[in-house]
This record gives structure tokens, C-alpha cells and sequence, in this order.
């Protein structure tokens, strides 16, 4: 098949690669040197999200690319708009999200000359992107779209940067779209080495005490059905990281809950005590590891991983297979065999039931897990996007999440503000679904500005202020670690948020009763408008269980607060 | 311990602050790095000479391979190699000496190519020992400037990377 090439300017080609692309929705913020680019949108089918400050940008298309499992794409003028959006960048890169950045830049001529709004993005976004691009030649704009789409979505999958200087983007081309990308020295490994999946599977078809402990990758590489087939023939336990939880039903008898600093206590214990470690899409990060040298001491451990870099990065592996997650589980599948785990597995029901997640009620105070529950409750397909803190732990532990892309959520860099954005993301690529950003009183304040966004553009998602006056998490750690002394994280009375909600146009509730909880998470779905509830909690509520920075991950705090 | 890496990358705009980057931001150390354009002229290889444990090299060339534009990494450690290296010496030299310095500098079989009344260049090609040693002989006249351009290498025989 033959393409006809067409004339068209470097601006119109972008935009045409996008289409190619599949992309419907792009979230960005013009400026001079991209005035081209949006004159081409102007009468573009393309939907343009017109956020409030370009790190919104950022996180809006990682959120829409957690929950579509589609490249996320994000624009930005030249300079001021395009440092804005790193932290958004590196948000996606430390969870290996796939999105797209695109940023203005001055006139190739003038690079490197400090020309007005100049920054040398590709240099300040080398180590947090997968990849980068200075666009040098307008003809070259379709061949670096498809592959910044290729990279971005493939292998390991990671945010790619494009800059692109002004003046191509009014230059005329001949529009060419390629079928294919070449690319020589890119080739990631999809397959699994076969003898080391038998090897894995003899392995694990003997084990007495095996748990699988699931990773992101499960869910980039939408491998859940297959977690869930090995799991029941094996009969054997899975605990997930928080970028993973979804991967696995909350509900299904062989789910112990997620693993690490705040893990369940008896995923914790199941890790330490196994024989076999089944990592599959994980990379050991240390809050989930705690002190690396106690890890699962006694166990093999067998790692699934796209990323050859990931194997026995931070600990020693003894069967790695590198490959996608759900072809090499699909492979597995073929060769394992029920394992015998009954008493393992009654062990663990024991742990269980001896150490469950709990809190203790509060009389008159609203207790966070209390609101969580009943957001399930009332929405149990909700997707939870979170930001950044203790409420984010507390969506995590307490949701029973049924499917993954549901539960969203900035883990490696832990960026506070990045919630609310991202489920805008999350909002325009899965409007049917009840989009809940569980935000703190302290994160909120780092994007609220986009409220403007969600009334303007009508993306109507409930945010879940978890209001405790404190930058709670912090605070926790002062609590127990710092002789209580509370320095610079107490944030109460920062501002009235029902009125700020009500002075952007949007629906503002405010929830001071546990008996008021319910009434309004359901006025908030029914409403169809963008809400924010502001729950005031209980102030000094801790996360629990705790496993404190650096210890053995049994070695495990109880910190429920008593009322 | 050292290692020799062979890194063959696409011949392109920005590859070699990528593979900078990559040292810095993860704390290795480069004790040497020498570049240039191969016989396919897409292609530059480094030469890169990296200190550090086989954990470490591990993690150095996986994540070399994981940079776009590089194409291959080769440890030539454990490989039989021929190994080089230049250096051009500037020293101190006036009609006392200079023959002196003539003939150390013949017993290693470097070259002068400059001679100016009170100096001498001297461009000597060896694999590292040996610049050590005749820098060490060199030495005691007085070395106003040295510079090197780290090492290269190839496998012997018909192999290649
Ligand atoms: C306040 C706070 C507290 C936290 N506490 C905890 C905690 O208690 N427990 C916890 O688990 N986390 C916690 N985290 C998150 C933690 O920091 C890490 O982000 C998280 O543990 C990493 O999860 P992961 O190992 O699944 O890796 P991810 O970052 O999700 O990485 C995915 C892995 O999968 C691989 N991969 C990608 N695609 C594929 C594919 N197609 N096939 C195969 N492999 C693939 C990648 O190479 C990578 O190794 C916390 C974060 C914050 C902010
Ligand atoms: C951008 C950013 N700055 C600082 C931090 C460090 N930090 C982690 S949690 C936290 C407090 C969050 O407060 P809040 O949003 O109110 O949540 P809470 O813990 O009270 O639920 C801070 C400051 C961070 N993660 N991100
Ligand atoms: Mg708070």
C-alpha cells in the first residue's frame, strides 16, 4: 500500500500524527512559540484540555494513560511552560507511565543564544525520559512521532519528550506517515526464555510456602487475568505494590493485601517467611523491601520483568526471566502445577484473621478508613486517584478494588498535587466511570487551581478532601520519630475549601459528622458536577501498620489512635 | 576493578552527554572515555574504561542498553584484545638534556614531534603501563603538559563487536 504524500505545514503535521496516533484528548497550555501548533488545533478533532498551570498537563495525561493503558500526551510552550512540566514528566517516569510531551521551542537559529523563554528542556529531561528529541528538520516530524509513540508504549514503558523549534512548525512538508518504526538499536524482549520458564514453573509447582508479589508491570501489560489463573492453579498467595493494587480482586481469597511499609501485616509476614518469591512487573523498591538484607531471606526468588535492568538490581535473583509480564505469565500458566501450599495457605488465613487491617472507631470524629469504606460502599467501580500522604495509604489499605487501572496513584516519586490533574486525565478518558481524586487538606493546595479546568471544561470528578489540618504524613513521622515536635506541618485553617470550590463554580459540600459521610458522597455521584467535599477527620489519625524506614519489614508498628 | 567497554551508539546529535549523563546520575566512575566515528559512518563507538565490581558493571551496561541510541555493549575484559592509547608529553628540554630525553624516548619507541629551545613534545602510544612508565622517566625534567586520549581497543582476530 501506497501513501500519498500531502503538503502541509509542520504545525498541521503534528496534529495529523495525533490522529494517526489515536489520540482524542491532549491537555496543555499555549505560549508564543507554540501559537502554530494551536492554530492547528483550533479547527483540529482533537480535544484539547485546556488546563491551569502545565504540571497539571503532565499529570492529566499520565492519569489518562493509567486508566486507558493509551499514551498520554501533554503540550507546553517553549521555556517557563516546558520546566513546568518536570516534575509531571519525572512523575510518570519513576512509575514507568506512557505519555507523550510536546514543547515549543525558539527558532533552531536561535538556540542557544538565551533567546527569550529559551531552557534546554531535552537536557533538564534527559534523565526522566525514556527518551528525548530537539526537532532539527520539519520532515523528520512524522518518522519521531511514530516512534516517540513507539518508545513511549513498548518494553518498559516511560514518558518520551519532543521540542520542537518554532520555525518548523510553519515550514511546509510532504506529509508521510510511516507504517513502521525502525529503530536498531531498540528491541525490547517480549518472550520469555522458555527453559527458564520451566524452570520457573518446576520450581513453583513444588513450593510449600510461595507467594506472588505483583508489580505495575501487571497492570501495564493488563496481565490481571493471568495473575489470577496462576495464582488459583498454583494455590498460591498474591500481595500487590500500591501501583499495583487493582491487579488483583481485594476480595479474592488468595489476595493478602499490599506488602511493604504499609503493607498488611500478614502480606508482610508471608513475604519473610516464604520459599519462593514470585516477583512478576515489580523492582524491589525499598517501601516495600525495608532492610534489604532480611527480604525474604529464606526464599528463591523468581523475577518477571520487561526491563533487563530491573534483574537483581537490588537483590539477588535466582530466576530471572525478562519478558512482558503477560506473555511470560500466559507461558507459565502451560507448565505449572497445583503447588503444595494447603498449609501454608491455612497459616495464612490464621494471620489473617489474628492481625487485620483495623481501626478503632472514632466516637463523634470522622476516621478516614470510615470515609473510604463508604466511598466503596456507595461507588464500588469508582476509579480512586490519589495524591500524595496519609489519605493516600488509607485509599489504598481500605478500598476493595475489583480491576486494575482503578486505583491511581504517584508512587516512585510520590508527588503531592498530582491527584487532582490526574483524574482529570482519568475523567476524559473513562467518562463513564465515578472518578474520585482522595486528596489531604496539604496536596490539594498544590493544584486547586485546576478547578477552573473541571468547571470550564465540565469534567465533572468528586475530590475527597481528607481534611486534618496537618501535612499528616509528616506530622506522623514528627510524632514518632521526631519527639512530636510538629515543625512546619501544621497547614490548619489554610482556607475555606467549600467556598473556594463555590468561587471557581463548582459544588462544595462539608462533611464535620461521620453521620454526614454517606449523604454526601451520594449527593457528590448524583450531582454530575465537579464537587469537593471537605471531610473533616480525625486530626492526629496515623497510618497503620507501619514498618519504620529501614527495618526488617517485620518488624511492624501498631499506631491505631484510641477515641 | 577496571573494565573495557566497546559501546557502539548511533552517530547522532546529543548521544554522548546521554552516556555522560548516565555515569553521573548513577554514581559510576570513568576513569577514561575516547570517541569516535566507525568504518559505518552512522555509527561512533566509545571506548569507555569504567571502575567498579561485577554488580556494577552489570548494572553499566544494562543500563547503557537501555539508552535509544545505543546500539551494543561489549565488555572487552574478559576478551584477548589489543589495546592503545596516546599521549603527547610537553617537558622541559634545553641542549643539556635533550638527548637525554631522545633516548628514553626511544627506548619506548615514542616519537618528537616538536622541538623548541627550552621544550620537547613527545607523542608516545602504548597501552597504559607504558605511558606510566615513560611519564615516570619523563618526570624529573619537568612535564609542562600532558594530555591523553584514553583508551581504545579492539578484539583480536577476525571477531568483531
Ligand atoms: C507515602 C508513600 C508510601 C508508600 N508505601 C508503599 C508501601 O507500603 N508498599 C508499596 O508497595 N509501595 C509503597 N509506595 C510506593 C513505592 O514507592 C513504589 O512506587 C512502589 O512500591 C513500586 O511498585 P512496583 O514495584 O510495582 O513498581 P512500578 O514502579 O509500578 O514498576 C513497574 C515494574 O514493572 C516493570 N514492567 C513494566 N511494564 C512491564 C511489562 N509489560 N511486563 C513486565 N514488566 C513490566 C517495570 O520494568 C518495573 O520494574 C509508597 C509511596 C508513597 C508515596
Ligand atoms: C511535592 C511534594 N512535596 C513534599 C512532599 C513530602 N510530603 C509527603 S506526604 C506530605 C504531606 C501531605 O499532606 P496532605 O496532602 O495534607 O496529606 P495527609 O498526609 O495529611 O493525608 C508531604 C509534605 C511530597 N511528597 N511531594
Ligand atoms: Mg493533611
Amino acid at each position: 500500500m501506497t501513501e500519498q504524500t500531502e503538503k502541509m505545514t509542520g504545525a498541521r503535521a503534528l496534529i495529523e500524527c495525533l490522529y494517526r496516533e489515536g489520540v482524542d484528548t491532549i491537555f496543555g497550555y499555549p505560549g508564543g512559540q507554540v501559537l502554530p501548533i494551536y492554530d492547528a488545533l483550533y479547527d483540529s478533532k482533537i480535544r484539547h484540555v485546556l488546563v491551569r498551570h502545565e504540571q497539571s498537563a503532565a499529570h492529566a495525561a499520565d492519569g489518562y494513560a493509567r486508566a486507558t493503558g493509551k499514551v498520554g500526551v501533554c503540550l507546553a510552550t517553549s521555556g517557563p511552560g516546558a520546566t513546568n512540566l518536570v516534575t509531571g514528566i519525572a512523575t510518570a517516569y519513576m512509575d514507568s507511565i506512557p505519555i507523550v510531551a510536546l514543547t515549543g521551542q525558539v527558532p533552531l537559529s536561535m538556540i542557544g543564544n538565551d533567546a527569550f523563554q529559551e531552557a534546554n528542556i531535552t537536557g533538564i529531561t534527559l534523565p526522566i525520559t525514556k527518551h528525548n528529541y530537539l526537532l532539527q528538520d520539519a520532515n523528520d516530524i512524522p518518522r519521531i512521532m511514530k516512534e516517540a509513540f513507539h518508545i513511549a508504549s513498548t518494553g518498559r514503558p516511560g514518558p518520551v519528550l519532543i521540542d520542537i523549534p518554532k520555525d518548523l512548525t510553519t515550514e511546509l512538508i510532504d506529509f508521510y506517515y510511516p507504517e513502521k518504526v525502525k529503530l536498531r538499536s531498540y528491541n525490547p524482549t517480549y518472550e520469555g526464555n522458555i527453559q527458564q520458564i520451566k524452570k520457573a514453573a518446576e520450581e513453583i509447582s513444588k513450593s510449600y510456602k510461595p507467594v506472588i508479589y505483583a508489580g505495575g508491570g501487571v497492570i501495564s501489560s493488563n496481565a490481571s487475568e493471568y495473575l489470577r489463573a496462576l495464582a488459583e492453579k498454583v494455590q498460591v498467595p498474591v500481595t500487590t505494590t500500591l501501583t499495583a493494587m487493582g491487579a488483583f480482586p481485594v476480595d479474592h481469597p488468595l489476595f493478602i493485601g499490599m506488602l511493604g511499609m504499609h503493607g498488611t501485616k500478614y502480606a508482610n509476614y508471608a513475604i519473610q517467611e516464604s520459599d519462593l518469591v514470585i516477583a512478576v512487573g515489580a523492582r524491589f523498591d525499598d517501601r516495600v523491601t525495608g532492610k534489604i538484607k532480611s527480604f525474604a531471606a529464606n526464599a528463591k526468588i523468581i523475577h518477571i520483568d520487561v526491563d533487563p535492568a530491573e534483574i537483581s538490581k537490588n537483590v539477588r535473583v535466582d530466576i530471572p526471566i525478562v519478558g512482558n509480564a503477560k506473555k511470560v505469565l500466559e507461558d507459565l500458566l502451560k507448565y505449572v502445577e497445583k503447588a503444595p501450599t494447603e498449609e501454608w495457605l491455612k497459616r495464612i488465613a490464621h494471620w489473617k484473621k489474628s492481625y487485620p487491617l483495623h481501626y478503632i472507631d472514632g466516637s463523634g470524629s470522622i476516621k478516614p478508613q470510615y470515609i473510604i469504606e463508604q466511598i466503596h460502599d456507595a461507588c464500588k467501580d469508582a476509579i480512586i486517584v490519589t495524591e500524595v500522604g496519609q489519605h493516600q495509604m488509607w485509599a489504598a489499605q481500605y478500598f476493595k478494588f475489583s480491576e486494575p487501572r482503578t486505583f491511581i496513584s504517584s508512587g516512585g516519586l510520590g508527588t503531592m498535587g498530582f491527584g487532582f490533574p490526574a483524574s482529570l486525565g482519568v475523567k476524559m478518558g473513562k467518562p463513564d466511570r465515578v472518578v474520585f481524586d482522595i486528596s489531604g487538606d496539604g496536596s490539594f493546595q498544590m493544584s486547586s487551581q485546576e478547578l477552573a479546568t473541571a468547571v470550564q471544561e465540565n469534567i465533572p470528578v468528586i475530590i475527597a478532601i481528607f481534611n486534618n489540618g496537618y501535612l499528616g504524613m509528616v506530622r506522623q513521622w514528627q510524632e514518632l520519630f521526631f519527639d512530636k515536635r510538629y515543625s512546619y506541618t501544621c497547614i490548619r485553617d489554610s482556607v475555606d475549601f467549600v467556598k473556594l470550590a463555590e468561587a471557581y463554580g463548582a459544588l462544595g459540600l462539608r462533611v464535620k459528622q461521620p453521620s454526614e459521610v454517606r449523604p454526601a458522597i451520594e449527593q457528590a455521584i448524583a450531582s454530575g458536577r465537579p464537587t469537593l467535599i471537605d471531610f473533616w477527620i480525625e486530626c492526629e489519625e496515623n497510618v497503620s501498620p507501619m514498618v519504620p524506614a529501614g527495618a526488617a519489614i517485620n518488624e511492624i508498628l501498631d499506631l491505631e489512635r484510641k477515641k | 576493578m577496571k573494565h573495557t567497554l566497546a559501546v557502539l551508539v548511533e552517530n547522532r546529535y546529543g548521544v554522548l552527554s546521554r552516556v555522560a549523563g548516565l555515569f553521573a546520575r548513577r554514581g559510576y566512575n570513568i576513569d577514561s572515555l575516547a570517541v569516535g566515528v566507525t568504518e559505518d559512518p552512522t555509527i561512533s563507538r566509545m571506548t569507555i574504561v569504567v571502575r567498579g565490581d561485577d554488580l556494577v558493571l552489570e548494572q553499566v551496561t544494562k543500563q547503557l542498553n537501555k539508552l535509544i541510541d545505543v546500539i551494543r555493549v561489549t565488555d572487552l575484559g574478559s576478551e584477548d584484545t589489543v589495546e592503545r592509547e596516546l599521549a603527547l608529553i610537553k617537558v622541559n628540554a634545553d641542549v643539556n638534556n635533550r638527548s637525554e630525553i631522545m633516548q628514553i624516548a626511544d627506548i619506548f619507541r615514542a616519537k618528537i614531534i616538536d622541538v623548541a629551545s627550552k621544550s620537547m613534545v613527545i607523542e608516545v602510544t602504548g597501552d597504559e603501563n607504558k605511558i606510566k612508565a615513560i611519564e615516570q622517566l619523563l618526570k624529573p625534567f619537568g612535564i609542562k603538559e600532558m594530555v591523553r586520549t584514553g583508551k581504545i581497543a579492539l578484539r583480536r582476530g577476525s571477531k568483531s563487536v
